[in-house]
């Protein structure tokens, strides 16, 4: 890789960073807006206008609490928790196409930070790996509840993980690569994933609202069985931790979801846009206006799934742990199975059939 | 698409696992500095509800979790064996997909095996 | 020295020494979290062996699935640590005289083993992707595939066997 290639990757590594520092942080925002708009309510208004300085004040809150151990706590794990869980969630956005490619000085470069050949696998590793920071965190606690919590939590993680294994499984036989850039690449235009691959879709969903561990999977922070879950004994930044994990994680499952699904920067029209640009800017700076354009549809469709968590979560009960071990074990790994045939028979028999039928 | 894939394509990662571990740390002991800190006997106990603390959290628990933890050892393998057929499917054609339904059913009969034993049953 | 193998000796110098801490340190989710950072170093050298399914693989499998398992196991077994402390000298000496007959063995087919050589002129580096690695294992070595999913029925019989108490039993 070339110097300058290498700076762009890392610039664009930085902002998108930043990015989803920002929009973890004001998804608290956004969620108590959103549940104060569901329940007929105002929701945070006071601190700035809209209350839109409540997340700084929060984070402030949080940094200038104690930043308790206690005393029967394994000292180094009960630090090492919530930063292994922090730090998955801040590796996870390193294959995303955030858009196409950016033109400078005689070179494309992609908006994504790594263009490899195991784009999906990658996600898939790192979403694996979120187990440890709650396990650690949770049992380093001492405390009951915490290892109730982080146990919950850890075979729900694990048992959703091989259903949404499975339901990619039915998109790769589609696109026949696992790198995300062309999965993308393949939905040019309207031509979305979401329209071949329904069924795979609602298993791709559900599943990432359980690795979330959001409602309404949000068992290990149960609060009425479990007090806190696996953060009861956390307090300050740890804690603070633990929560902006989530929120970076529903934001990332919201980008692969949009990327996998919902043709990540495409758009209908796209075509039409960009040859109105490259008219209007010439050929690099309207192919760089284009691929932005592209990088903020991804970034509404990423948007609107952080609103869609929101709204499930104020809208849907939470769900028994028995069925919520059912529905994964079940429900989801032998639909996803028959997705997979499905999608088999359609690749092999129907859509022969169809184009033949079509000319 | 890039078709020439290369070891240094992952250099990037190496610049977000730098970003990522720098504010998790600087975060970290920024935290732990600026916040007061007042130990006491009752604080240091692990929460209970207000109540006094009954035996060790160190205890044994069901052995379902671990029976889940093993199923998924094993599915998690049977997935990833799918990954290289999926990727070549249309190249495979007819018998690749044939190779895999025999897969699969294998990978179905253990599953049924495993409903018929009641493993996945938590609702006794 | 060249960026690349500058940077394979300090992968191979973290990869040894969290190796070796696995052996060392006493508190044995230290050692289960110190084999995780063994395997991704392990991962780093596939990655500059331009083998990214393998290296991806090896993430997801050990380091996301199999630790997880040991990790379950450890921190829910009650492991007290005043029962660690008595070890007896007979295991010490019999896990000696085994560790001593592996290294024994390995070495003896190291030495006996050649190595292969390649021909830079023939070399193609995308070998490693997951493309070539499905053409492969699902046209040449067909039968080892189907027989892997055998021995993963019996695996999942095995571990039912093993596990699973019958109505009415304790569960731990």
């Amino acid at each position: 890789m070339e110097l300058t290639a290498f700076i762009i990757k890392a610039i664009i590594i930085l902002v998108i960073f930043g990015l989803t520092l920002l929009i973890a942080m004001y998804s608290t925002y956004g969620e108590r807006k959103v549940a104060g708009f569901i329940q007929d309510r105002l929701g945070p208004d006071r601190a700035g206008p809209w209350g839109l300085l409540q997340p700084l004040a929060d984070a402030g809150k949080m940094f200038f609490k104690e930043d308790f151990i206690p005393a029967q706590a394994n000292k180094w794990l009960f630090i090492a928790g919530p930063c292994l869980a922090m730090l998955t969630a801040l590796m996870a956005s390193a294959v995303i196409p955030f858009g196409s490619t950016l033109r400078y000085d005689g070179i494309e470069v992609a908006v994504q930070g790594v263009e490899a050949n195991i784009g999906i696998l990658y996600i898939f590793g790192v979403v694996s790996l979120g187990v440890y920071g709650i396990m650690v965190g949770g049992w380093a606690s001492n405390n009951k509840f915490s290892l109730l919590g982080a146990i919950r939590a850890a075979s729900q993680n694990i048992s959703y993980e091989v259903a949404m294994g499975l339901s990619i499984v039915a998109i790769l036989m589609m696109s026949e690569s696992l790198s995300v850039g062309s999965i993308v690449a393949q939905q040019h235009g309207g031509n979305w994933n979401i329209w071949y691959q329904p069924l795979g879709f609602i298993i791709f969903l559900t599943c990432a609202f359980a690795e979330c561990n959001r409602t309404p999977f949000d068992l290990p922070e149960c609060e009425t069985e479990l007090v806190g879950g696996y953060h009861t004994e956390y307090s300050s930044m740890k804690l603070g931790f633990y929560l902006f994990a989530e929120y970076i994680n529903m934001f990332i499952s919201s980008a692969v979801v949009s990327a996998l699904y919902f043709g990540g920067y495409n758009y209908p029209g796209m075509d039409w846009v960009y040859t109105q640009l490259t008219a209007a800017f010439g050929d690099i700076a309207g192919h760089n206006v284009a691929t932005l354009l592209g990088t903020a549809v991804f970034f509404g469709k990423a948007l609107f799934g952080v609103f869609f968590f929101m709204w499930v979560r104020w809208t849907l009960p939470r769900f028994r742990y028995d069925q919520l071990m059912n529905l994964g074990w079940k429900g989801l790994i032998p639909l996803a199975i028959l997705n997979i045939l499905i999608t088999g028979i359609g690749v092999l028999f129907i859509q022969p059939s169809l184009t033949a039928f079509l000319k | 698409m890039n078709t020439n894939y290369l070891p240094s394509d992952f250099l990037p990662i190496i610049v977000q696992f730098v970003l990522a571990a720098a504010f998790i740390v600087v975060t970290m002991i920024v935290t732990h500095r600026i916040g007061p800190s007042r130990k006491s006997k009752a604080k240091d106990d692990p929460f209970e509800c207000g109540i006094e603390v009954v035996g060790n959290a160190r205890t044994p628990i069901s052995v379902k979790y671990f029976l889940v933890a093993i199923l998924f050892v094993l599915f998690d393998v049977e997935v990833i064996f799918m990954y290289p057929w999926a990727v070549n499917f249309k190249k495979l054609g007819m018998l690749g997909f044939i190779e895999m339904v025999l897969f699969m059913a294998l990978l179905l009969a253990g599953f049924y095996y495993i409903l018929r034993k009641g493993v996945l049953k938590w609702e006794e | 020295m060249n960026p690349t193998l500058s940077f394979f000796y300090f992968l191979s110098f973290l990869t040894i020494l969290s190796a070796i801490m696995v052996v060392v340190s006493r508190s044995p989710i230290h050692s289960v979290l110190y084999l995780i950072l063994t395997f991704f170093c392990l991962s780093g050298h596939y990655i500059l062996l331009n083998a990214q399914f393998l290296a991806a693989v090896n993430i997801i499998v050990y380091a996301g699935a199999i630790m997880v398992l040991f990790l379950f196991v450890i921190m829910f077994l009650n492991m007290k640590e005043e029962e660690e402390k008595f070890r007896g000298n007979v295991t010490k000496i019999a896990a000696a005289i085994v560790g001593g007959t592996i290294f024994i063995i390995l070495f003896g087919a190291y030495r006996k083993t050649q190595v292969g050589t390649y021909n830079p002129y023939e070399f193609k580096s995308q070998t490693g992707m997951v493309e070539s690695l499905g053409m492969v294992l699902f046209r040449d070595y067909l039968l080892p595939f189907e027989l892997a999913s055998v021995l993963f029925l019996i695996a999942m019989v095995g571990a039912v066997m093993l596990g699973k108490r019958e109505i009415g039993e304790r569960h731990f």
